[in-house]
């Protein structure tokens, strides 16, 4: 009888539940063939092959078009129309000819379009990505390789384990088929952990040993503990099941709004993308909306869209929180969401410190004024009350100037400001006197307070919000808002141990991705407003992420009592 | 030879599906079809890449030229079209 793999790994929860099943792994990155690499002479054979290649390249696509969603389809259909472009197929044919292998050849065919897109910027470079893959997939094919990304036609459900998950990797996912993440890289605010908990499905990132897991070997994940046992015994996933399914009652009996034990008000809102996430919000008891991010509307297209467009759009998740309320967030362009119609006023070395935000749309006046009016009419009549915000302010003027904007676009309801630029948080007063709320964007803030760009893996340890230097930030926040809101809709809110250290920082509402709800509000109705603020003050006065997580469970004990 | 001018009116530009409209009808063609842009040079309207590679904007005048009559209207018609339609 072979020994048994039993791999016991250990990562960083990020989105509870249990997942058990068949080990799924990513296929890695297709190599770049050789520059001046030669074919063995028969050029018509080589052409003949790299047609076949583009042929199945473009087969698969179409199949894979035909089953996914509408916005997928579309993606797709264009992929498979690059894989069989005529005027390609001809470059890589010359090429072959003279005397470069297929597999180069198909490459430097298609670098040719990649520079022509790179440099058109806006929507076509956006399309870059999708050039890859096709160039990708068809070399895979020519060498006999997995197809990158996510394995297809997978028949069973899967706990998909890789060293990182980039949103292509992911956008094809079928929520009914993925068990589990597992990463090796990735902390509490990637990609992974955002799209884990937007789908409701157990995550563990930043586990060591991940992408070494033996595809098809059984693995219990526990998203919650952000343990990775390989090949458990049927008495520990047993175990597991019955400890998830304790959780999910305890989540379940409470509902209601956020309130600590001792009944001190703290509205749990969701962070949406678009009417689509409206649903889910109001399936898991959001009292309204803390964070509409409005860049959808906005991306993928060659101008702004129209006032009446926008309106509708509003107007949808205004409609869906009677009674509640619903902040919506301005564009937050430039940085990793460059827009066409926005371009940079040069070139920018360090994006995320660039013109982005309120700082794109000072520049365009046009289009600040034409979203804020089409909020205006989007709120008249509306069944909720509507506050709007802006990214990336940074200091008072700006503050004043943009709530100056709302009011001449005819905004009456609240008009706020985004906590996330360090200068704004330690002079949150002076900010405090010209707008009506902030609201933290803890991912951000954490990346700039500690100089950490979030979307590089390597930093991953600094992207940690239970930094005992961002949870001051936090508090200096809350006591410079004087009484007025301030909420936090990083992805902060959505950790329940962390979401009662915030309250205990003085923040007020607490707005996150949808599935996380419940278990915050569990977290909150467990505990008084005195431990929360005994739990803050022990993270506080922690010297590292780890010790102020320690440091604050142990004056929030029933969060183990609740297998939080 | 036979050509048409036409301003692209679709919000996108010829970008996205109006363009993959356009290279899905331009196909339908047994003989050679090109676009251009503005003054600029023809491509192979056939060819979704050298299409997308020509940065068509909402506004801007293309040019199609090409032996099939019927084929250089579809294009006129689709170019021309607010919102796409079709398969």
């Amino acid at each position: 009888m072979a020994a048994r793999d039993a791999t016991d790994l250990r990562g960083t929860p990020v989105s509870p539940g249990i997942g058990y099943g068949p080990v799924v792994t990513l296929a890695a990155a297709v190599p770049v063939p050789a520059e001046g690499e030669r074919h063995a002479g028969d050029a018509e054979a080589e052409i003949v092959r790299a047609a076949g290649a583009l042929d199945a390249t473009a087969t698969t696509l179409e199949a894979r078009g035909a089953r996914a969603g509408e916005t997928a389809a579309e993606v797709l259909s264009a992929q498979a129309m690059m894989a069989r472009d005529p005027s390609l197929a001809d470059d890589v044919a010359a090429r072959v000819r003279s005397g470069t292998s297929a597999p180069r050849a198909v490459y430097d065919a298609f670098g040719m379009y990649r520079d022509l897109l790179a440099g058109a910027g806006g929507y076509l470079a956006a399309r870059v990505a999708d050039l890859d893959d096709v160039r990708d997939r068809t070399i895979a094919h020519l060498l006999g390789l997995p197809m990158p990304g996510v394995p297809e036609d997978v028949a069973e459900p899967f706990v998909l384990a890789a060293r990182d998950l980039a949103p292509a990797d992911t956008a094809l996912l079928d929520p009914g088929t993925v068990l589990a993440f597992v990463t090796e890289q990735g902390g509490p605010t990637s990609h992974t952990a955002i799209i884990a908990r937007s789908m409701g499905v157990p995550a563990v990132v930043g586990c060591p040993g991940a992408a070494g897991l033996v595809p098809g070997t059984n693995v219990l994940v526990n998203g919650g503990t952000g343990r990775v046992l390989a090949d458990p015994g049927a008495d520990e996933v047993e175990r597991a099941r019955a400890a998830e399914r304790a959780r999910i009652a305890a989540v379940t009996a409470v509902t209601g709004p956020g309130r600590t034990a001792d009944g001190c008000a703290v509205p749990l809102l969701a962070n949406v993308g678009g009417p689509k996430d409206v649903p889910m919000a109001v399936e898991h008891g959001a009292e309204g909306v803390g964070l509409y991010r409005t860049e959808f509307l906005f991306l993928d297209r060659a101008d702004a869209p129209s006032e009446d467009e926008q309106v509708a759009a509003y107007a949808e998740v205004l409609n869906a929180f009677p009674g509640g309320k619903v902040v919506v967030r301005t564009l937050d362009a430039g940085a990793d969401k460059p827009l066409a119609f926005l371009p940079p006023p040069d070139d920018e070395p360090n994006p995320a410190l660039g013109v982005r935000g309120a700082r794109m749309l000072e520049r365009h006046p046009d289009v600040r004024d034409g979203q804020l009016r089409a909020l205006a009419r989007a709120a008249e009549g509306a069944a909720a009350r509507l506050a709007v915000m802006a990214p990336m302010i940074t200091d008072a003027a700006e503050g004043r100037r943009f709530v100056e904007a709302c009011r001449t676009a005819g905004l009456t309801g609240d008009a706020g400001v985004m906590v996330e630029v360090p200068a704004a948080a330690l002079r949150a007063g002076d900010l405090a006197a010209e707008v009506d709320f902030f609201s933290l964007g803890t991912n951000d803030l954490t990346q700039y307070a500690c100089a950490a760009d979030r979307e590089l893996g390597a930093l991953n340890a600094f992207q940690d919000p239970w930094r005992p230097a961002v949870l001051d930030l936090v508090a200096l926040t809350a006591a410079g808002a004087g009484g007025k809101d301030c909420g936090v809709c990083g992805e902060a809110a959505a950790d329940p141990a962390l979401a009662c250290v915030l309250v205990g920082l003085g923040v007020t509402t607490l707005s996150m991705s949808a599935p996380a709800l419940p278990l915050v509000r569990l977290a909150l109705s467990r505990h008084t407003y005195d431990q929360c603020v005994r739990a803050a003050a022990a993270a506080r006065a922690a010297t590292t992420p780890d010790a102020a997580r320690a440091a604050a469970r142990t004056e929030l004990p029933e969060l183990d009592e609740v297998g939080l | 030879m036979a050509q048409r001018t036409v301003t692209v009116a679709a919000e996108v530009g010829l970008h996205a599906r109006p363009a993959a409209l356009f290279v899905q009808a331009a196909a339908k063609s047994a003989g050679d079809v090109t676009v251009a842009k503005g003054d600029g040079e023809p491509v192979n309207a056939k060819s979704i890449l050298a299409v997308l590679g020509l940065d068509v904007r909402h506004g801007q005048e293309i040019t199609v030229t090409g032996d099939d009559e019927a084929v250089l209207d579809a294009l006129v018609d689709l170019a021309g079209a607010a919102e796409p339609t079709g398969a």
